[in-house]
């Protein structure tokens, strides 16, 4: 029978797809430019000056999304350029359950200071007050826990803001325009986050100062490939578009793609969260995008540089207290045409 | 898995005229039409909330073709999907070898080979994650639900790894022109989309491949009791599946002229969907790649509906789910009522 003629060819098959595979992972490298957004020593500051040294505990989840990536990428190149600063990372896991179980044997080490970055606020704020109890100051990074006593210092963005940000530029852009009853469109991020929420929230209230309301939202994942499925959809509804406000740059390449294969350019795109690509199109001004309002991943630098300064009970040098605030909330800040090359670095 | 009862060669002046209607054999046609049936409600539904744009047929073209574009990635997935089903297993794993397909063929490296290289090394990730599914599931003899989504996981965790996490944007202009490439006014995605439709449905109805796969699913045993080598066509399935994966990807890329780690999110769930929709048996042994795609389109042109009259994805996501369920509840329904039919007679 031709039994042993076929398994021998399925193992020279098997064998020919093995090597495809080998060769394909000669495929896999990628070159990473130093792409991170932090501050070297200030020789003029005195907290530049290397102090006690101070282990830093570090946890931020391990999401497929830049700008998490860019979060951890920060606080590691940021503690890097201190050299009385010891890091110590730990993998936050899948979710919250996964981190607070890494982070306990975190608290065990007993670092100086934690930067913690958690899943969710709400869930992990159980754990900071564990820690602040256990005399560790907790530097709650972005997603903010419920309870003040979970943490010695709050550092995070304006998601509302960002709306704020966003809404105002398009209402006066339009205003200038002299367009009475405006078509805007949304492309949000993943609606069942409280974030994407707030930022529709504070979207509105701007638009509704010029008496603006959006014709049309929609709702993607974060991902390219969402946001240009959205933003089909959302050219599908609206023949004529004045103005569109996507959240997130980096669905925004989605957006882009969308625009240039259905041949919609003519509103005005304002962005989100401050992708390098994005500063940079702004700064070439050849496409609709002409603004991106800021949600910067540099707060992790300055987290880190916050937990050092905490770490050696130290304040912050331009301001009269002797030691570090409780909260810091990031403005968000608009980046167009005229202002993007002094942006560019904080792109991520 | 015949249920014909129609005597043939004794008086064939009596063959009693079994109406379109009742004939078992005419299932899948009155599905289909009934699935087409759904289609044209859709329209009347958009075109009482938005008439005026309805009312330009230049729109209505052009919205059908935004459609069929949008449904392009995912309706090749669902040609291998149908397969699997057919044959009886299933693939949890489409979405995160789309992901990991994409991701490896948008990296720096491999976009400096061109456009041929990316093409290559999609389909040959595709196809070797599949032949890993086809492996484990055939000869390592592991569920076909556990093995891709062990698959699920891992493939995502890869790509993540070779990303960076980053979404990879793609500088390759032959890539990223297919998408917007639109000759005689239809969208080259959807062209592809057929392409790959009609090469999947002569593959099922009119090769030996096809009719192996139809008896694996109808019952594996009497399968390898009349000589087929069900192991080897397994593998084999799952490498079909995995190969529309990576042409997929590239459709997918060339899409969104990008490529993350967490692309084409759930894709697995609306390849199953359609596939269901589209009349194939979850159980296996029934099935066809004309429902599947007409399926497809269904979701589609929902999802494009919900866009046209400005709902929130959540309510989508709630009818899309109430869909699904209501397929199989329908499905499990008529298989019911043939089983009692046969036992009556």
């Amino acid at each position: 029978m031709s039994t042993p003629n076929l398994s021998r060819r399925s193992a020279l098959f098997g064998a020919a797809a093995l090597g495809t595979l080998a060769v394909a992972s000669a495929c896999t490298s990628n070159e990473t430019p130093n792409n991170t957004q932090t501050k070297g020593a200030d020789t003029n500051n005195p907290n530049a000056a290397a102090g006690k040294q101070v282990t830093i505990g570090f946890s931020a989840p391990a999401a497929d999304h830049g700008w998490i990536a860019a979060i951890t990428n920060n606080a590691k190149a940021q503690a890097a350029t201190y050299k009385d600063v010891t890091f110590k990372q730990v993998e936050a896991g899948k979710d919250a359950a996964a981190q607070r179980a890494v982070l306990e044997t975190l608290i065990a080490e007993k670092p100086d200071v934690i930067v913690l970055l958690p899943h969710d606020g709400k869930e992990l704020n159980a754990f900071g007050l564990k820690a602040m109890a256990a005399g560790i100051p907790v530097v709650n990074l972005d997603r903010a826990f419920p309870d003040a006593l979970a943490y010695r210092c709050q550092i995070k963005g304006d998601n509302y803001g960002m709306g704020v940000a966003a809404g105002h530029y398009i209402g006066k852009a339009l205003k200038a325009k002299n367009i009475a009853s405006p078509v805007i469109g949304e492309i949000a991020g993943m609606d069942e986050l409280e974030l994407t929420q707030e930022r529709s929230q504070g979207f509105k209230a701007a638009l509704a100062t010029y008496g603006f309301t959006v014709s049309n939202r929609r709702a993607a994942r974060f991902t390219a490939d969402s946001g240009q499925a959205e933003a089909t959809g959302l050219f599908q509804a609206l023949n004529k578009i004045d103005a569109v406000w996507n959240h997130d740059d980096d669905q925004g390449i989605g957006v882009l793609a969308a625009m240039n294969s259905s041949n919609r350019k003519e509103f005005l795109l304002v962005g989100g969260a401050g992708s390098k690509a994005a500063i940079e199109a702004i700064a070439k001004d050849d496409s609709p995008l002409k603004a991106t309002v800021t949600y910067s991943p540099s707060m992790a630098s300055s987290a880190i540089s916050l937990a050092r300064l905490i770490g050696q009970s130290k304040g912050m040098a331009d301001l009269v207290e002797l030691q570090v605030p409780k909260e810091i909330i990031l403005a968000s800040e608009t980046i167009t045409k005229e202002n993007a090359s002094t942006y560019l670095r904080l792109g991520f | 898995m015949t249920t014909t009862t129609t005597p043939q060669t004794q008086q064939p002046a009596a063959t009693p005229r079994v109406s379109f209607w009742r004939d078992e054999a005419k299932e899948p046609w009155r599905r289909n039409l009934a699935l087409i049936g759904v289609l044209i409600l859709l329209f009347i539904i958009g075109a009482v909330i938005r008439p005026e744009l309805y009312g330009d047929p230049k729109w209505v073209f052009d919205n059908m073709m935004v459609i069929l574009q949008q449904a392009s990635a995912i309706g090749v997935v669902t040609v291998g999907m149908t397969f699997i089903i057919i044959g009886g297993g299933i693939d949890l794993s489409v979405g995160a070898l789309i992901a990991l397909a994409g991701v490896w063929c948008t990296t720096v490296a491999t976009q400096s080979f061109g456009s041929a290289g990316m093409i290559f090394t999609a389909v040959a990730v595709g196809v070797g994650a599949g032949l890993v599914n086809g492996v484990l599931i055939a000869y390592g003899r592991l569920v076909p639900f556990i093995a891709t989504l062990a698959m699920l996981v891992a493939a995502r965790g890869l790509a993540a790894r070779i990303s960076g996490k980053q979404t990879q944007v793609s500088t390759d202009q032959f890539i990223n022109s297919i998408a917007s490439t639109r000759p005689f006014g239809i969208p080259m995605l959807a062209l592809i989309l057929v392409a790959v439709a009609a090469l999947g449905w002569v593959l099922l109805n009119r090769t030996t491949f096809g009719r192996r796969t139809v008896a694996i699913g109808g019952n594996a045993e009497a399968a390898r009791l009349a000589g087929i080598n069900v192991r080897r066509h397994t593998m084999l399935l799952y490498a079909l599946s995995g190969l529309c994966c990576g042409i997929a990807a590239i459709m997918l890329t060339s899409l969104a002229t990008s490529s993350q780690a967490a692309a084409a999110e759930l894709y697995e769930l609306d390849a199953i969907a359609a596939a269901i929709i589209g009349g194939t048996l979850l159980t296996g042994g029934r099935g066809t790649i004309v429902g599947s795609m007409i399926g497809v389109v269904i979701f589609a042109t929902i999802t494009n509906l919900f866009a046209i009259t400005n709902t929130p994805t959540e309510a989508q996501n709630m009818v899309k789910g109430g869909i699904i369920v209501l397929a199989v509840l329908i499905q499990q329904l008529k298989f019911k009522s043939v089983k009692q039919m046969l036992i009556r007679t």
